[in-house]
């Protein structure tokens, strides 16, 4: 029998990323992520690891990507204002396939918006908010449970896949407390980056494998476009390296595609949901149950690389699909591209600061369609 | 003259990006000549760069090199030597770079004093981008974006590493002292920084009537003085127009490094190797 503990989410995120063997964290502090660091400042001297406090968050970013070249495995936390300066070292980390981990608490608004306040409005920013083509992987976590496990896969893809992993949580999930079976060594997996077998002739960049600095090998890391060894390139060999950068990850849709499926074998209608949203959008397919409504769930963990494959396997079996999101329309772009006409789909935003409610989305589900700021028609509810 | 430099260049990465009479070969030959003569191990050697002319530095050079972003040099480099504190980290920086999009991390970097070194390639004027005003372009002198001359106080980046153990100042001219200077930044235990005066002809020098590279040269010479003969440091006001160079600062304190082991100790943990 595991052992119980009751912790908050931000909690679960920084004894994760100890589990998973993070042993170098830089940060800035930000309202509502600011626990994470606060717990690996005192956390991870214990174990003789690196904690430190840099000026801002582009030093933050930049000085992760730095330590995992120095051969560490590294995490920083944010929120929103944070996130928006990380981007360029985002783009550095996406281009040098440097393994790290960014976890983004999201919280209402652009700019300093409502830092008390939940939202889901950075998944847009997320995978796209660095400049340029790149390589990314973006999850969520919907649980305090499901906070821990997913730090230490955003942990194993950053290893796995040499990219950026975000991790995105919200204000609600990283100070709510719940009572959690506390996981063991060993039960879940970690996994580290493929060493090469020959360090005499490693290139930084022919294939995944992974060795720091100071270990041999002397090769060159760079920003600008490069070619397996590191060096500038241009024109076709700038075209091929992007397209396998890119590739790296899509490539891997299936394998990186998370999720979970509640009730969905039978349903003929569909609630799609992420992060904190997929709690009462269960229970919203519990009322619908209830009221005699076929409904099922399908909620996302791995929201890039999009798991358009498992889209449409739902659009295929059901007549209506419901997108509730705390934002005013984002992720249900990639659901209607993805169902591409084969099933209706209606989206569902609250932006008041506040969750949805498990009675908002099911008569969502119901409701005539209306035009909603941002979105294809839907529902924006309120308190 | 000693040719124990040549074994640090990434001769395959030749010839360099710089115009003819750039300043920044003769660093960078100072920077390896200093490293020859500390024998420094080329596999635990680590140089960082941020975005500029002096940003290409680490293409050429054979050591664990890395080309970052503009002004955040030393932001990585600050990662880099913290997750593996045995290899020696050299951080290149321009003038717009270290105190312009990189000011921040440049004055932090003064301030937390972990052992890095750090120089500036200090041309006073935006090179890579076509010679525009930098922070440290003189009062007067033209750039691209200010053709009537700068109406801006420049920044004296000697003033502004005030947190820092080591800080010297000299000119890609003076090669003995360069040398020498690079080498005491490297063997201090801290923050060190070594602010280069240098020539940018293409840019600074044809648009302010020192085009010719001999020239500009001597613009370096004739425009810096020796400390001793500049009133500065307790006054805090410079006698005359001139740059003062020398070694402004020699102080050991405990560094970051250190000072973090302790907190371990104090944790009740033993420091782990990445």
């Amino acid at each position: 029998m595991s052992k119980k503990r009751l912790i908050q989410g931000n909690e679960a995120c920084a004894h994760a990323a100890l589990y998973a063997g993070c042993n170098f964290y830089a940060g800035y502090p930000i309202t509502p992520s600011s626990e994470v660091m606060e717990i690996l400042s005192y956390e991870l001297p214990k174990l003789g690891r690196t904690f430190i406090q840099m000026e801002d968050e582009i030093a933050s970013i930049s000085a992760i990507i730095g330590a995992a070249w120095g051969g560490a495995k590294t995490l920083t936390a944010t929120s929103g204002p944070g996130f928006s300066l990380m981007q360029e070292g985002l783009g550095y980390a996406s281009i040098t396939e440097t393994p790290c981990v960014i976890v983004n608490c999201q919280r209402w608004g652009p700019s300093t918006g409502q830092p008390t306040k939940g939202a889901q409005g950075d998944v847009m920013q997320s995978i796209w908010g660095t400049h340029g083509d790149h390589a990314i992987i973006v999850v969520t976590a919907s649980t305090v449970r499901d906070a821990f496990d997913m730090t230490v896969k955003s942990f194993n893809f950053a290893q796995q896949y040499r990219v950026p992993v975000v991790l995105l949580m919200d204000e609600v999930l990283a100070h709510m407390r719940e009572n959690i079976d506390w996981p063991e060594p060993g039960d879940i997996e970690v996994i580290e980056a493929k060493r090469p077998a020959d360090i005499k002739s490693y290139k930084p960049f022919a294939n995944d494998e992974f060795l720091p600095f100071g270990q041999g090998a002397r090769y060159h890391i760079t920003g600008l476009a490069h070619g397996a060894e590191g060096f500038a390139v241009s024109d076709e060999a700038a075209a091929r390296e992007l397209k396998r950068m890119v590739g790296k990850v899509l490539d891997h849709t299936r394998e990186l595609a998370l999720h979970d499926r509640y009730l969905l074998d039978d349903a003929e209608l569909a609630v799609i949901s992420y992060g904190i949203t997929s709690r009462p959008a269960q229970s919203a397919v519990d009322l619908l149950r209830a009221r005699g409504v076929r409904a099922g769930l399908l909620s996302l963990k791995t929201l890039w690389p999009f798991p358009d494959f498992l889209i449409r396997e739902v659009a295929d079996h059901v007549d209506t699909i419901v997108v509730p999101e705390l934002n005013m329309g984002q992720l249900v772009r990639e659901i209607e591209r993805a169902a591409g006409g084969r099933c209706r789909v209606i989206p569902v935003s609250r932006i008041d600061g506040h969750l949805l409610t498990p009675a908002q989305i099911a008569e969502s589900a119901s409701a005539p369609r209306e035009p909603a700021i941002g979105t294809q028609g839907g529902k924006v509810v309120h308190a | 003259m000693s040719d124990n430099y040549r074994k640090f260049l990434r001769t395959s990465q030749l010839p360099h990006v710089w115009c003819p009479g750039c300043g920044d070969g003769m660093i960078v030959k100072a920077l390896l000549e200093a490293i020859g003569e500390l024998n420094l191990d080329q596999n635990k050697v680590a140089v960082v760069s941020g975005i500029g002319c002096s940003g290409r530095t680490p293409f050429i050079l054979d050591f664990n090199t890395m080309h970052t972003t503009h002004g955040r040099a030393l932001a990585f480099a600050t990662g880099i030597k913290l997750a593996n504190p045995e290899l020696r980290v050299v951080a290149i920086m321009g003038d717009g770079d270290a105190s312009a999009i990189g000011g921040n991390h440049f004055i932090h970097a003064c301030r937390r004093n972990l052992d890095l070194t750090a120089l500036v390639f200090n041309n006073g004027i935006y090179g890579l981008t076509g010679g525009q005003l930098a922070p440290t372009t003189p009062v007067g002198k033209r750039s691209t974006t200010s053709t009537a001359g700068s109406i801006e106080q420049p920044f004296d980046l000697v003033r502004l590493a005030l947190g820092a153990g080591f800080v010297a100042r000299t000119t890609s001219f003076d090669h003995k002292q360069l040398t020498s200077y690079i080498k005491r930044a490297i063997l201090h235990k801290g923050f060190s920084f070594v602010d280069i005066l240098t020539s940018c002809p293409t840019y600074f020098g044809r648009m302010n009537d020192v085009a010719e590279p001999y020239d500009m040269v001597h613009y370096l010479r004739d425009t810096s003085s020796p400390l001793h003969d500049c009133t500065c440091g307790e006054s805090d006001q410079p006698k005359t127009e001139l740059m003062p160079t020398g070694i402004f600062r020699e102080e050991e304190r405990a560094d970051y490094e250190a000072l973090y082991k302790q907190k371990i100790a104090a944790a009740g943990g033993k420091r782990s190797a990445s």
